[in-house]
């Protein structure tokens, strides 16, 4: 067990090392994914103004939020895919398959899905470290836009929905990958799921919006809990027993995935005829 | 009992057969040709501890496919495969731990980190133990002069450094077998001498036994007193170096110095003629008429030099090869098959 913790300690640490070789780039990265949610912000602003001029009031909603609702949804849903995105994870795996190089993970003793794991572990925390300044500096200044803090266990319950659309995102991207077992690329299939995941997601807007009959497929598929989910969590839109709920069919739904990773692998590797030379 | 052991060892694979052209590629939508490429066909082969192997072949003729099927990396087609007891394509961790394979088109380091990182991350993997790593890595790196390289970023390093270091990883945890996919491949004559050197000192001290697969005559010839050729996926030969030129060779090369410049007029009636610079003859001479030709020679001429070899071991080989090639590529044009689309 010592043995094993101390292996994933090393794959973490080199993983974080071979992270922070090229900083610049990176931070650069991250800098700029706070601009989609500036142009959102300014995009619901104008719709706004527009509604409040037509009804010539003053508190204007749409489908019951408020723009400081709106304003503290996206931020929330700036966390959340913070953890639940995984650029380069599919499109990555396919890459490794199709030129060869998966062929270490086959032949060294170690577990191809749990060495990505590790190493997307090691990408977020590289991720947050240099995201964490700005991220504070945006929530402080608009933190007038916040109901204000959850209770403790509305929070526990947030941090263990974000822990899994983080695993959740991983097992769900890295299954795609697999897929390139059988059809060696798969960025057809790849963009296909983020343009689900951008739409059903909650990214472009709450989920509650959405009329019938597209609320009930927004609750068959799993997507609702990479971004939407914990936002809802934390602004106290889900509670009581339909927390717990929800925090269970978002756990069933990450145990579905894992086992359909592990199935895609398996098989995968069967049919592999080692490309590349 | 011999320490890895093969018998019937097949692997086959679907190629999708693209024929040129837009219209082509639409109806390949829909309905696509696929060649059935026969890599290996029913290889048997043991081989015992401490053997270093060379498999020689053609591009394409399996020599690769047999190393992945024996390191685990693909599953058969058919027939069965055991190195040191381990079926390899259960990919069990026990067996993972004991081999070791290096491609040389391939990096198994990390390309941004220094290889020294590489090497820990290694360590871990393989729970080599602390106190034992650092010994062997200090001897590998020694032996191979490569201390002053291992801080720099892999990618910064030439050819010949990285293969250094992709051998250092893979022998870091001191294999008892060892799969090498032409690991001089590109390299300068200076590198694979080097690589060459330590491979044979390597594998003295330890014993360990070696696959290896090289189109460098110089690397089979220093390194490997077995040689394994494999030729449309199946074995053609197995035996020394030497014996190749014996088994496939018809002819041998026979060369006269006439001394009184009296040459015979008809040369052609004793061999093919290779090369004539009076008083020089180079004649190609069927092997089982050469004691006749000789005599008849000696008899009615007078020679100041003669001198009977046989083939360079290079041409032998390209023959092999290249009659090899040909029943391929007539064979394959009959082997294409049509299926349905489903890939």
């Amino acid at each position: 067990m010592y043995a094993r913790a101390l292996t994933w300690w090393t794959i973490l640490r080199i993983c974080l090392e071979e992270r922070l070789v090229y900083r610049g780039d990176f931070a650069l990265g991250t800098l700029m994914r706070f601009l989609p949610i500036v142009t959102q912000i300014f995009l619901w602003a104008a719709v706004f103004a527009a509604v409040r001029a037509g009804e010539g009031g003053s508190d204007a909603t749409i489908a019951g939020y408020h723009y400081q609702d709106f304003v503290a949804y996206y931020l929330l849903t700036m966390v959340s895919r913070a953890f639940s995105s995984m650029p380069g994870l599919a499109s990555g795996i396919a890459r490794q398959i199709r030129e060869g190089e998966i062929k270490k993970y086959l032949i060294q003793p170690i577990d191809m899905i749990s060495f990505m794991l590790l190493s997307r572990v090691a990408h977020k925390l590289v991720y947050y470290g240099v995201a964490l300044g700005p991220f504070a500096l945006v929530f402080f200044l608009l933190r007038s836009y916040f109901p204000g803090w959850p209770e403790p266990e509305i929070f526990l319950a947030f941090v263990a929905s974000l822990i899994m659309s983080f695993l959740l995102g991983f097992f769900l991207e890295a299954t795609i990958g697999m897929i390139g077992f059988w059809f060696l690329e798969v960025s057809s299939l790849l963009f296909v799921y983020m343009l689900f995941s951008f739409f059903f997601s909650g990214h472009m807007f709450p989920l509650d919006m959405l009329p019938q009959p597209w609320s009930t497929v927004v609750m068959l598929i799993p997507l609702q809990y990479l971004a939407y989910f914990p936002a809802a969590v934390f602004l106290g839109k889900i509670t009581g027993d339909a927390l717990v709920f929800g925090l269970l069919v978002q756990l069933g739904w990450l145990i579905a995935m894992i086992v359909a990773c592990r199935l895609a692998y398996h098989f995968g590797t069967r049919r592999y005829s080692g490309y590349g030379g | 009992m011999s320490i890895i052991e093969i018998e019937g060892l097949t692997k086959s694979y679907q190629v999708y057969q693209k024929k040129e052209g837009l219209l082509a590629s639409f109806s390949g939508l829909f309905r696509r040709d696929y060649r059935e490429v026969q890599a290996v066909r029913g290889i048997d082969l043991s081989v015992e501890q401490g053997e270093f192997v060379a498999f020689l072949g053609p591009n394409g003729a399996g020599k690769t496919t047999t190393l992945k099927l024996l390191s685990g990396v693909i599953t058969p087609s058919g027939g069965t495969a055991r190195v040191m007891g381990h079926v390899p394509w259960k990919r069990e961790n026990e067996y993972r731990r004991r081999f070791a394979l290096v491609m040389g088109q391939k990096n198994q380091l990390w390309w941004d980190l220094p290889a020294q990182e590489s090497f820990l991350l290694h360590q871990q993997i393989y729970r080599i133990d602390p106190e034992q790593f650092r010994r062997t890595r200090d001897e590998l790196v020694d032996l191979l002069a490569v201390r002053r390289l291992l801080g720099q970023p892999v990618r910064e390093l030439s050819l010949g450094e990285r293969m250094k270091m992709e051998l250092i990883a893979a022998l870091l945890h001191s294999p008892d077998v060892l799969f090498l996919d032409e690991p001089t491949i590109g390299l300068d004559v200076v590198a694979q001498h080097n690589i060459q050197k330590f491979l044979k000192h390597y594998q003295n001290l330890r014993n360990i036994t070696i696959l290896l697969t090289s189109h460098y005559m110089k690397d089979i010839a220093a390194l490997c007193r077995r040689v394994v050729i494999i030729a449309q996926g199946q074995i053609i030969y197995d035996g020394s170096l030497s014996g190749i030129v014996d088994r496939f060779s018809s002819h041998k090369v026979l060369t006269l110095l006439f001394a009184d410049s009296k040459m015979p007029s008809d040369l052609a009636r004793f061999g093919d003629v290779l090369e004539v610079a009076e008083p020089k003859v180079t004649l190609k001479v069927d092997r089982h008429v050469i004691a006749d030709v000789l005599s008849s020679i000696l008899a009615n001429y007078t020679l100041q030099d003669v001198s009977v070899e046989d083939p360079p071991l290079e041409e032998v080989i390209a023959d092999v090869f290249s009659l090899s090639y040909n029943e391929v590529t007539g064979q394959e044009a009959a082997q294409v098959v049509t299926s349905p689309s489903n890939q």
